[in-house]
């Protein structure tokens, strides 16, 4: 059954794009993540607002949809802008980047809820004796809030991230050739599209099980400060 | 922008939103159906019986709807098997395999919730139950499904928007859902925008009204945990 006809190089190929669109839209996700959590911990009322739109709004729409509307909206919008800016050639979104972008833009609203959690979870009296000790901003982020925030936030990331993983799959629709849609090609040709998608969810069930073992691993060595009850 | 296109075409959206309420509530309906029984297969101790229910749920949330769709609609024909069989006219249509997929998927989510539920059920309720005499499908009819659905509810609702986005899987096996529609739209005028904002819409509105209905099941399911403010100005006076 589990004969890939030649095909095996192919789809590892498209398990390392798969690897790759998910850690560069983590990356987006993080930054944003971090960046939306400040912004609704904030003083100034317009940046809540803004955080607190951007979290709605995402998670009201599904995931194709926004994929879709930012690949091939992204397209109109980019060829309307070029001739204006004096470009009249006709320019083609890269769909990489167009995955990467929407899937971190996505996952950046989620890891906005987690890392507010985080945040949240750090005693306040210790970010006050940090602004005692005459602490900057930055310090305070960086040495307080920071190594403390990663134990509180780590169950909810490591969620985030596999749902994400499996979120990639999506970037076969615009043509991005990932996992899955290399083992399309493949059941195109070989006529055994059982064989290919089986193999592709066993990847997923690998990467996301390597993932768990890395999360518990992370999970313990942020917490090794803590007394357990 | 012009979104005159839309109300010209509101026909086709109309359908798609018909269609993806359809998807969405059945699977959901029989999804939570199977996953009760699993659930409470799951929490056995014997791992003859919590094993099968186990590798369901590994498999079932540890790979991509997409992919668990592919398996279903274009994975089935592999097999001379199934071609032979009788089920096969079912599992030609897009719209079966979609369901499928879709219910086998919010069913493993499901299981995993109510799992998570029944084993946070305090121990006290059940001894309660066993020192009364009950037997075991009386004790989890009355003791423990009843307070594990109420402690399940918030995070089921996570689910049932989850997949409500999930639905959207459906428009890329043909399927015209309301994603559907905006494909249809978007490729008949080149119009994406227009196309891919109105489907956001539909969805954020059918997001909306999930959690708004939650709300008003959760104000039932919890009222005992309400201040019970007419009780307490009665007795004031």
């Amino acid at each position: 059954m589990f004969n890939l006809h030649g095909y095996g190089p192919s789809i590892l190929e498209g398990t390392l794009l798969t690897i790759e669109v998910s850690l560069a839209s983590l990356a987006i996700a993080m930054l944003l993540g971090i960046l939306g959590a400040l912004a609704k911990l904030s003083k100034s009322v317009s940046l809540r607002i803004t955080a607190q739109s951007y979290t709605t709004i995402i998670r009201g729409i599904p995931d194709l949809v926004l994929m879709l509307l930012i690949f091939f909206g992204g397209q109109v919008f980019i060829n309307q802008m070029a001739p204006k800016l004096g470009n009249d050639a006709y320019i083609d979104i890269n769909p990489f980047i167009a995955g990467v972008m929407t899937i971190g833009f996505i996952f950046g609203a989620y890891m906005t809820e987690t890392f507010r959690g985080g945040i949240l979870a750090v005693p306040k009296g210790q970010l006050e004796a940090a602004a005692a000790y005459g602490m900057t901003r930055f310090q305070i982020f960086y040495r307080i809030l920071l190594p403390q925030m990663i134990r509180h936030a780590i169950p909810g990331f490591g969620n985030n991230w596999l749902v994400l993983v499996k979120t990639t799959a999506l970037v076969s629709i615009i043509g991005l050739d990932d996992m899955v849609r290399k083992a399309s090609l493949a059941a195109g040709a070989t006529r055994l599209p059982f064989t290919f998608y089986l193999a592709v969810a066993i990847n997923y069930l690998v990467i996301t099980s390597i993932s768990v073992y890395i999360l518990k691993w992370l999970e313990q060595r942020y917490s090794v400060g803590v007394i357990k009850a | 922008m012009d979104f005159s296109i839309i109300f010209d075409n509101i026909g086709i959206y109309l359908t798609g939103l018909k269609h993806t309420i359809l998807l969405v509530s059945i699977s959901l309906a029989i999804g939570l159906l199977i996953a009760v029984p699993l659930a409470v297969l799951r929490t056995s101790k014997n791992f003859l019986v919590s094993g099968p229910v186990r590798a369901y749920v590994y498999f079932f949330r540890g790979t991509p709807l997409l992919v668990q769709m592919f398996l279903i609609y274009y994975g089935m024909g592999q097999f001379e098997a199934v071609k032979a069989s009788i089920v096969w006219p079912l599992f030609k249509e897009a719209y079966f395999c979609a369901l499928f997929a879709f219910t086998l998927n919010t069913g493993a989510y499901t299981t995993e919730i109510i799992r998570g539920a029944i084993e946070a059920t305090p121990h006290g309720e059940v001894e309660a139950a066993r020192a009364m005499g009950m037997s075991r499908f009386l004790m989890f009819r009355r003791i423990v499904l009843p307070s594990a659905f109420r402690r399940a509810l918030p995070t089921y609702s996570n689910e049932m928007i989850f997949m409500l986005h999930g639905s959207s899987l459906a428009s890329v096996i043909t399927i015209v859902d309301i994603t559907g529609a905006a494909r249809i739209i978007n490729s008949r005028f080149y119009s994406p925008y227009e196309a891919f904002l109105t489907a956001a819409a539909f969805y954020m509105m059918l997001t909306f009204l999930i959690v708004w209905s939650v709300k008003k099941l959760e104000f039932r399911w919890f009222a005992h945990l309400r201040p019970q403010e007419a009780f307490q100005t009665k007795n004031r006076i």
